[in-house]
């Protein structure tokens, strides 16, 4: 047993470290420090400037122009990355449709795609719950008839992530209606320019617009776009949620959510002290980090059993989505409380990177402030997207415990 | 970066589940449980036979030089069989002990006995009053002609009762509290003046008060330098904490085997209840604990021997708090799961519970922990 990096590893931290360092442009770095909104710009112009240094697709096999980095050096990366404040890689073009086309796309398809993706040209979206099948996902309805050389769309998809910046969308769809509900699925690629798609914004507890429902109006796509076999589009939505949940940990980024509690803290007064010096608020701070080491040692050795075993995950992933949502929550919770009084003002307009607090609002109101409460209102999200943490323990009861 | 055991320590771990299954059943374990000192003579000589007395211990005395990750190996299958020789304070803390802070004259007197089984140590370091705190130590020795004389009083010291030999921890200067004039003395279970009042443990081991009256002590029964020996001990404390995470992971592993297999098994309403969502989503909380359990009894075996004390001591208390909570939380599922049968003697349910129940406050709570491990984050910021 040896919870050491190799000196090989720590090289390739120094590396990335200095690479993060002159890479990450100055205003973006600060919007990520301070919790304020991204454009789509911002982060797709990340993931050009990690592509020309080659480190576009950390995970990828080299043959599809991945850096093909063990589960540790994505590890080092993206607790690098979450520490330089680096915008967020968008998961949906490359942890999710790319393992997927891989995996069972056609050449054509790997061809076109991959190299979009890894490039930051596309902005990929996610089509899986309708307003009828959330944790119930085979439920679905959206419909695909097939019509000479291409399908029909139509239907209604929903929670769909920040598909108002996308330009494609992989779909579940129903293609049969045959035998049990999963075997009439299929995945679907679909341009998100096509004629007959309409978004429409939903917006959350917090007040931004991070999700939407999506319409689908006898939207004709390429039967080219079906990805595999028709009607087996279930055993690749398994397989992608799966992929997704991996990343669920999120140990870099609750690092630095630490990191950011701690800070805050150390700063806030109360009753004159340092908010550090209260026992009941520091051993709650305590709890998270204790989490948070446990956490990170189980992701490590769920990720290199898999690497060791070359076997994509499995049900093991379920704990880490569990424990790493709950983590995250709890961060964004005890960092409001940090805020004390200055938590009530919600100011929406503070998440313009332009923004000046007006003078008086200025003498107490922390630079960090204006994102924080927002963040623990959207991060209930955690526990209930990529399958709710009831439907995980349904799968670690199935799959691991043969319940 | 490697999680795993290695070879060797796997076949140890093979051994010893070979022995468990022969001569360290339930059943077995409930006759040890009534021997003279509440648990098995035999036992611990087959551990000497197996190299494990000696195994953290230094070769040139009889050991095997081996990491807190071996001593792990053990201790996990010591929670999984509930074994009740004292290996923990004998072999990881006493031994330990010695071998950081006795001199080469001392190790070799002491340490190739305990190797062979023919030595048992207990640590005589905690005093009631004074909590987990193991500054707080009233018990005096006084240099008298040529050596010393210790008087005062030490309680719940485990495996006293079968121990030869105590390390005690005296006061040579200062009060109570202080953190310098403690030192360390050897002294004999028959030494005149050394009065032990024995009892039984939660789990079925054994331990003792003791009384020291004017025990004389010949000068070289002092280990280490007078006044230096409260660093050492807290050291040593650390890796029996860490041993203790370990035995914690193999009980909680256990006990979460036997709880599935009971929800596979027991029928009620016509159906296994491991059939019904709110059970199977408990055990599938006391599996994500287990995991969680496993990393931090890793953690505390990776930092046990961590040179650098300030990193050790809160890396091995954020271990101990975590461990004793999910080891609690584990147990007291496990028998809510188990229905009446959770809380029954004859089950071997209640007998993990009250193991991890010990656990959990040996050395000190999860509560002292914590705090231990929070106040390090405040002189992290300062």
């Amino acid at each position: 047993m040896d919870l050491n990096y190799t000196p090989e590893e720590e090289a390739f931290r120094q590396e990335i470290r200095a690479f993060l360092a002159a890479a990450v442009p100055p205003d973006v770095r600060e919007k990520v420090r301070l919790g304020r909104r991204l454009t789509r710009e911002d982060m797709l112009g990340w993931q050009r400037i990690l592509h020309a240094r080659g480190f576009g697709a950390g995970t990828w096999p080299q043959r599809f122009g991945g850096c093909g980095w063990s589960v540790v050096q994505q590890h080092v990366f993206e607790e690098e990355c979450a520490a330089a404040c680096a915008p967020p890689q968008i998961p949906f073009g490359l942890r999710m449709v790319a393992p997927v086309l891989m995996a069972f796309g056609s050449p054509t398809q790997q061809q076109y795609h991959l190299p979009r993706i890894i490039a930051g040209e596309d902005w990929w979206c996610q089509g899986y719950s309708e307003p009828g099948a959330g944790s119930d996902l085979a439920s679905l309805r959206t419909g695909a008839a097939r019509g000479g050389d291409h399908y029909v769309v139509n239907g209604q998809k929903t929670w769909n992530t920040l598909g108002q910046y996308a330009d494609w969308i992989f779909c579940l769809v129903r293609t049969s209606q045959e035998g049990k509900a999963q075997n009439g699925i299929s995945f679907l690629l679909i341009d998100m320019r096509t004629t007959g798609i309409s978004v429409r914004p939903i917006i959350t507890v917090e007040g931004e617009h991070e999700i939407n429902d999506i319409f689908f109006q006898d939207v004709r796509v390429p039967l080219a776009n079906l990805v595999g076999e028709e009607n087996k589009g279930w055993t690749y939505a398994k397989f992608l949620l799966n992929h997704e949940r991996t990343n669920n940990a999120g140990v870099g980024i609750c690092k630095r959510s630490l990191a950011q509690l701690k800070q805050l803290a150390a700063r806030q007064q109360r009753g004159g002290r340092p908010l550090l010096e209260n026992v009941r608020f520091r051993d709650r701070i305590a709890r998270l980090e204790m989490e948070l080491m446990a956490l990170e040692i189980t992701n490590l050795r769920v990720l290199s059993a898999f690497a060791r075993d070359n076997r994509p995950p499995g049900a093991e992933v379920s704990a880490l989505k569990i424990k790493g949502s709950e983590l995250i929550q709890d961060l964004a919770e005890l960092k409001m409380h940090a805020l004390g009084m200055d938590a009530l003002p919600y100011l929406r307009e503070a998440l313009d990177p332009q923004w000046q607090a007006p003078a008086l609002l200025a003498d107490h109101y922390p630079p960090e402030a204006p994102p924080l409460t927002g963040q623990y209102f959207n991060q209930r999200k955690t526990s209930i997207y990529a399958g709710s943490n009831e439907i995980q323990r349904n799968i670690i009861a199935k799959m691991i415990l043969g319940l | 970066m490697d999680f795993r055991y290695s070879d060797e320590q796997l076949g140890l771990q093979e051994t010893l589940q070979r022995f468990i299954a022969r001569d360290y059943t339930f059943e077995q374990r409930r006759t040890f449980m009534q021997g003279a000192h509440g648990y098995s003579e035999a036992a611990w000589q087959q551990y000497a036979e197996l190299g494990l007395l000696g195994l953290p211990l230094p070769e040139q005395y009889g050991g095997l030089g081996g990491s807190a990750t071996d001593v792990m190996v053990v201790m996990e299958q010591f929670g999984r069989a509930l074994m009740l020789e004292p290996y923990l304070t004998c072999v990881v803390l006493c031994g330990g002990l010695l071998r950081d802070l006795a001199s080469p004259a001392q190790c070799a007197q002491v340490l190739p006995g305990v190797c062979e089984g023919k030595t048992k140590l207990a640590l005589a370091a905690h005093e009631s009053r004074g909590g987990y705190d193991l500054a707080a130590i009233a018990t005096v020795a006084q240099r008298e002609r040529s050596g010393w004389v210790v008087s005062g009083r030490k309680h719940v010291v485990l495996d006293a009762p079968g121990a030869d030999l105590f390390l005690v921890a005296a006061r040579t200067a200062g009060s109570p509290g202080d953190e310098s004039g403690i030192s360390l003395f050897l002294v004999a279970k028959d030494a005149a003046g050394l009065v032990m009042e024995p009892y039984a443990t939660q789990s079925g081991s054994r331990a003792a008060d003791l009384a020291f009256e004017r025990v004389t002590l010949p000068a070289q029964a002092l280990i280490g330098t007078a006044g230096a020996a409260l660093p050492a001990i807290e050291r040593a404390v650390d890796e029996a904490c860490a041993a203790l995470c370990a035995e914690a992971l193999g009980a909680a592993a256990a006990l979460n085997e036997a709880t599935l297999a009971y929800l596979k098994s027991r029928k009620q309403f016509g159906v296994p209840i491991g059939m019904f969502q709110a059970l199977q989503h408990r055990m599938a909380d006391m599996y994500v604990a287990e995991e969680q359990l496993r990393s931090m009894a890793i953690v505390a075996a990776a930092h046990a021997r961590e040179a650098d004390a300030a990193v050790r001591t809160r890396t091995v208390a954020a271990a101990k708090a975590y461990v004793g909570g999910a080891a609690r939380f584990i147990g007291q599922q496990a028998v809510q799961l188990h229905g009446g049968m959770g809380v029954v003697d004859e089950h071997i349910v209640s007998h993990y519970f009250k193991r991890l129940s010990m656990i959990e406050m040996s050395f000190g709570d999860s509560d002292h922990f914590l705090a231990r491990f929070s106040d390090s984050l405040l002189a992290a910021s300062s």
